[in-house]
């Protein structure tokens, strides 16, 4: 058994970012387990640009985002351990992994930061009637296959989901010389961000289907078409809205879920809205000493986001190990009218820093709405926005001057209201 | 006078802008909502450009790929020539971030670069 303070398990930008973030606190007995044989996650498969805009005040493509944090990383010295897989996390912060040269290492954490990242649904979660031909692809496999093998999947594709990776593979394959028919969305809105939709659909006039939906992939060895119909407001098929399109290759870009696996064998709560576990305003999760950060606690929209919620959760985690941090949960963060869930869901007086930033989505298109937080029932936050969507995370700020002016505080509601 | 459709890309609404414009520029941009709208019109109708992102193959790296951008935006129309352009090219490892992969492409005195660096094969 090695005894380490903080063990990170993932060494994507948000696993770099909470080294760091535990590094500047004063901690440097930190290890970052990444099972690929690089450190970046899947920012190496991100070659667009347009990252990096909040961090570092200029657009960036993925590996530069990715390789600015690797160099930290280095000329800090924080210790890293590449092919290394985590099987298995205890309540007393037993860390145990398998690497082909070490076989089986066991860890004696004081803190654990999770790190694991997303994963793209399938298609088994889709239920879409058709054999299981050769040709379909979630769009992140593709864009690993196109950018970092230099194959390309195929020649005539549909997208099915118009998700932020839908559509940077749509451009992706146009420019590597692919026919791009069409992005099907089933919801009347697009998943993805405005940019993307202009940039990588309407630069290269591909059609953006909203309200329809793959009915049927067609062929038995390899995708030969798919047929795709209109849906009604509860998302089902309309009869005779059918249309058949040819194609050899369907990408799948229908939502990404927090990679929870360890999570939920250690027995952290998991919010059934995110799909990431319960924090509180230090990021921690319900067991001791567990903290969780980036697209494993809820999926962003943006890597900037990522590297910010991680650097905190470093951070506080060596608060916990300094015996710093006030355990008692003391606020509820209550997510209604319109807002599917807040990051974090319980705040602690005595932890928040100056300003907490809560983080949020709508559950729906909202136009010209306002987004209020009560405490226990005073209005306190009353702002209007012009458009919320879900595909958009937004952000309200609380402040710990209201927390300490109100002792006996119980709820905090972050709700969205009509006037 | 002409007119041309575009949507906004500053912020989620998405607005529909409708330019019209002639030789001399912009003049009159409707359907924005705000001040950035007006920015994005002009800038998007007469001069619209973009960085370009693509791979080289690398020639005895411990990748295959290497990941390259141009180091500033060129003209939009250029995007698919720029491409094709650099589906000649080969570079060989060890590649480092940054590195200039192609000078001048498609004419418009604009560098291809590296993106991020691959290591020569042992």
């Amino acid at each position: 058994m090695i005894n380490k303070d903080i063990v990170i398990i993932g060494g994507g930008p948000a696993g770099l970012a909470a080294a760091i973030g535990a590094y500047e606190a004063g901690n440097k007995d930190i290890i970052i387990l990444e099972r690929d044989n690089l450190l970046g996650g899947i920012l190496n498969q991100c070659i667009h640009n347009g990252f990096g805009l909040h961090t570092f005040k200029e657009e960036l493509t993925g590996p530069e985002y990715s390789e600015r944090y690797v160099r930290k990383i280095k000329d800090l010295k924080i210790e890293t351990s590449l092919e290394t897989m985590v099987i298995d996390i205890s309540k007393d912060l037993v860390v145990s992994a398998i690497n082909e040269d070490k076989g089986l290492i066991q860890y004696q954490a004081k803190a654990v930061i999770l790190t694991m990242g997303c994963r793209e649904r399938p298609r088994g979660a889709l239920s879409i009637p058709g054999y299981r031909p050769s040709g379909i692809f979630s769009a992140g496999t593709a864009q690993r296959f196109v950018n970092i093998e230099g194959y390309m999947p195929g020649k005539s594709v549909v997208i099915l989901g118009s998700g932020d990776i839908g559509l940077i593979m749509a451009r992706r394959m146009t420019l590597e010389g692919a026919n791009v028919k069409m992005v099907v969305e089933i919801m009347p809105y697009s998943g993805g961000l405005k940019r993307n939709i202009v940039q990588c659909l309407d630069d290269f006039s591909i059609p953006l289907k909203l309200s329809h939906t793959v009915t049927k992939i067609h062929g038995s060895t390899r995708v030969t078409g798919v047929t795709i119909a209109k849906v009604d407001d509860l998302r089902n098929p309309i009869n005779g809205t059918e249309e058949y399109g040819e194609c050899d290759t369907l990408l799948l870009s229908v939502g990404l879920i927090p990679e929870n696996e360890l999570s939920r064998k250690v027995g952290v709560i998991i919010n059934p809205k995110t799909q990431g576990p319960v924090v509180s305003e230090s990021l921690e999760t319900s067991i001791k000493g567990i903290f969780a950060a980036g697209n494993v606690l809820h999926v962003h929209d943006l890597v900037d986001h990522v590297s910010s919620e991680a650097y905190l959760a470093g951070k506080n985690a060596v608060k916990y190990i300094n015996g710093l941090l006030d355990e008692i949960k003391m606020i509820d963060i209550q997510a209604s009218d319109g807002v599917r869930y807040t990051v974090p869901s319980s705040l602690n007086t005595n932890n928040v820093e100056d300003l907490t930033q809560v983080r949020f989505r709508s559950s729906d298109v909202y136009k010209d709405a306002y987004v209020s937080v009560y405490l226990d029932e005073e209005r306190i936050l009353h702002s209007k926005k012009r458009i919320l969507t879900p595909g958009e995370m937004e952000t309200v700020t609380i402040l710990k001057k209201w927390l300490i002016e109100r002792p006996n505080l119980k709820t905090i509601t972050v709700k969205i209201e009509k006037e | 006078m002409p007119t041309k459709e575009l949507t906004c890309i500053n912020c989620p609404m998405g607005c529909l802008l409708s330019v019209e414009f002639d030789e001399t520029g912009i003049k009159k941009v409707t359907g924005n909502q705000c001040k950035r709208g007006e920015l994005y019109a002009a800038k998007e109708v007469i001069t619209p450009k973009r960085i370009v992102t693509s791979i080289v193959p690398v020639l005895n790296g411990v990748e295959d790929m290497v990941s390259v951008k141009t180091a500033i935006d060129i003209p939009k129309e250029l995007v698919k020539q720029c491409v094709t352009e650099l589906k000649n090219v080969k570079v060989e490892a060890p590649v480092e971030i940054g590195q200039v992969i192609l000078e001048n492409v498609c004419g418009t005195n604009v560098c291809v670069i590296a993106t991020k660096s691959v290591e020569r094969k042992k």
